[in-house]
């Protein structure tokens, strides 16, 4: 029996968070079969063989996983389920659309978004906007868990190995529901949930948001991060939104400027190696997390900076 | 045209959770007790469709012991028309709240079932991808816009880098993402004549449904609390705490 592990990919690119749950699914010590969706994804599949601990990669191909949707992607984890231990992803926007179906045709009941895996079918997730940790047991024979990909290492590619690519037959697509289109805030900058320094922003950063971090984030090749609030307003896009609604992120450097601290931003980053704060209000809750606190306006700060740092 | 709303009874997420002397889970006694935010907004939509004409009646369903009753009455206070409680001696897991509220869709036929897209005390993000599957409808999560149109409704929602917008066939489920509305306001006295409203009792079994447990929690715990840090003076110390740190360059 082996464990199967629903990859991501944005039609060019695997995802890092695929690479951290095939670290994760290694923890069962069994084969790892990797699933592919999509259409003409041949190098993604490519990509996938190459990876450590990957055993089999399974490719479905068909034109209507051009845009796949979660009741074509779940219908094809049932079908292969019978061989399996246990079906994981990591706890992205696309997984945790797809899991909990599958998992209900299959009467499974499925774990969330799991740091740690205590021993078989027991594992540790975060509940309450991560004030508190659950310890949670599967009482099914097939698990079915995401996890959160930043406590995982991700697997490295090495090209000694190969591991064989196998055709899926994909069943008929559901055909009441139809993708009709997809935007995408195009960006050079490093992912949020995998850069190395996340400069993230609060609503007082008001209509100057890029205009004060967008430099600063350029200098130290940062992911912009912001705030619920930031987003609400209509300061900075969705996908920059860091928190239990969220994304979470854990990079090595989080600089937090012009945030509260509020608890439901703090579970998207107090994982993060070093915070730092800027921010005018002494007592803000967001200097309990941080390592290094600058209490100061953000609009003198923020520029002195990033002009610092073309100096260093 | 029927909607379905599944609210959820959760800690206030004003509140900072305790735990129990032993351990076993999260100290609720006394402490305020909310509507799941998400979930207000699921129903806040159905009120927008339903002012609009979209949509004729509404349902608000929780499942929960006897006390869900003040979420549901905070729902009819909103506008809801009928408030039913399904009743349990504990809260179920997600596999277990999709299937009572699949077992009401049957008696209901609502045409579009709404949700928050997560429970904030929970947080599993499962409860509507699993009532769709066992629905066999279509599912619309993470949803920040929506537009009912005919026998579809267009569903703009989130994704890895930005939205997708997606047409289902109804009967449909989604699930409310924070952006999809700003919910009104319960105003006094709408709270005061929802008191006076009936609230539909049923259990699992009026509605033919075994609950089995499958995702048991052991234990809960606090995760490590961070060391408090420093405070720095300038931009110049901070810089140079941060090139001490190693954190700027690998
Ligand atoms: C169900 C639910 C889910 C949520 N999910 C999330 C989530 O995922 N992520 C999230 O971020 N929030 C989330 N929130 C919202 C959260 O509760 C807070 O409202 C939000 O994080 C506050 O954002 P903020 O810190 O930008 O704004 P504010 O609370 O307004 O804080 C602004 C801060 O900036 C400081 N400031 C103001 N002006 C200056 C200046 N000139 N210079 C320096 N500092 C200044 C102030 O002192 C203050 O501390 C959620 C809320 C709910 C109910
Ligand atoms: N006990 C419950 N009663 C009513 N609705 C619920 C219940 N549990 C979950 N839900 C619904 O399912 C959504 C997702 O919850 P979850 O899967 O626990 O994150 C919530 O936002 C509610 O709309």
């Amino acid at each position: 029996m082996s464990i199967l592990v629903l990859a991501e990919h944005d039609g060019q690119h695997l995802r890092k968070s695929t690479r951290q749950a095939i670290t994760a699914a290694m923890a069962w010590n069994a084969p790892v079969h990797v699933l592919v969706c999509g259409n003409n994804i041949d190098e993604i599949a490519d990509e996938v063989r190459h990876i450590n601990g990957v055993n089999l990669v399974l490719h479905a191909s068909a034109p209507h996983l051009a845009h796949p949707l979660a009741e074509d992607v779940a219908s094809i984890i049932v079908k292969l389920s019978g061989n399996h231990t246990a079906i994981i992803a990591a706890h992205t926007p696309f997984s945790r659309n797809i899991l909990p179906r599958a998992a209900a045709i299959l009467d499974v009941g499925m774990i969330s978004d799991a740091i740690e895996i205590k021993e078989p079918r027991i594992y540790v997730r975060s509940i309450y906007a991560g004030n508190i940790l659950a310890t949670v047991q599967s009482e099914d024979i097939l698990q079915i868990v995401t996890f959160r990909a930043i406590n995982f290492k991700a697997a490295d590619r090495s090209e000694s190995i190969t591991a064989p690519i196998e055709p899926v037959r994909v069943p008929e697509p559901f055909n009441r529901s139809r993708f009709i289109s997809e935007e995408h805030h195009a960006s050079d900058r490093p992912e949020l949930t995998s850069a190395r320094i996340v400069v993230s922003g609060g609503r007082p950063l008001g209509e100057k948001f890029e205009a004060l971090l967008t430099p600063l984030a350029n200098k130290m090749n940062a992911a912009l991060g912001a705030t619920r609030a930031a987003v609400d307003a209509g300061f900075a896009p969705n996908e920059w939104q860091v928190g239990s609604t969220g994304s979470v992120v854990a990079p090595d450097l989080y600089l937090a400027v012009g945030i509260s601290g509020a608890i439901q931003h703090l579970a998207g980053m107090k994982d993060s190696k070093v915070i730092v704060a800027i921010n005018h209000d002494p007592d803000a809750p967001i200097f309990k997390v941080a390592d290094f606190g600058l209490v100061a306006d953000l609009f003198e700060a923020v520029p002195e900076l990033t002009h610092t740092l073309n100096h260093v | 045209m029927k909607a379905l709303v599944a609210i959820k009874r959760a800690l206030d997420y004003n509140i900072v959770p305790r735990i129990l002397h032993d351990g076993t889970d999260v100290d609720i006694a006394g402490a305020k007790m909310s509507i799941n935010p998400l979930d207000e907004i699921a129903l806040e939509e159905a009120l927008r469709l339903k002012e609009k004409n979209r949509i004729q009646e509404i349902i608000v369903a929780s499942i929960g012991t006897s006390s869900a009753q003040d979420v549901l009455r905070h729902g009819l206070a909103m506008g809801a028309d009928r408030a039913i409680l399904i009743q349990t001696d504990k809260q179920p897991d997600q596999l277990g709240v999709a299937k009572l509220l699949n077992a009401l869709v049957s008696r209901e036929k609502p045409d579009i079932v709404l949700l928050g897209k997560q429970s904030i005390d929970e947080e599993a993000c499962q409860t509507g991808q699993m009532l769709a599957a066992l629905m066999n409808a279509p599912q619309g999560t993470f949803a920040s816009k929506i537009s009912l149109d005919g026998n579809e409704i267009s569903v703009t929602r989130e994704t890895e880098g930005g939205t997708e917008t997606l047409a289902l066939t109804l009967p449909a489920v989604l699930t409310a993402d924070l952006r999809l509305n700003e919910p009104r306001f319960v105003k006094l006295p709408n709270l005061m004549m929802a008191k006076r409203k009936l609230v539909e009792t049923l259990s699992a079994s009026d509605l033919g449904i075994n609950l089995s447990v499958h995702v048991k929690r052991l234990k809960v715990s606090q995760p490590s609390i961070r060391p408090a840090g420093i405070k720095v003076g300038s931009i110049e110390e901070l810089v140079s705490k941060l090139n001490a740190s190693g954190v700027l360059h690998p």
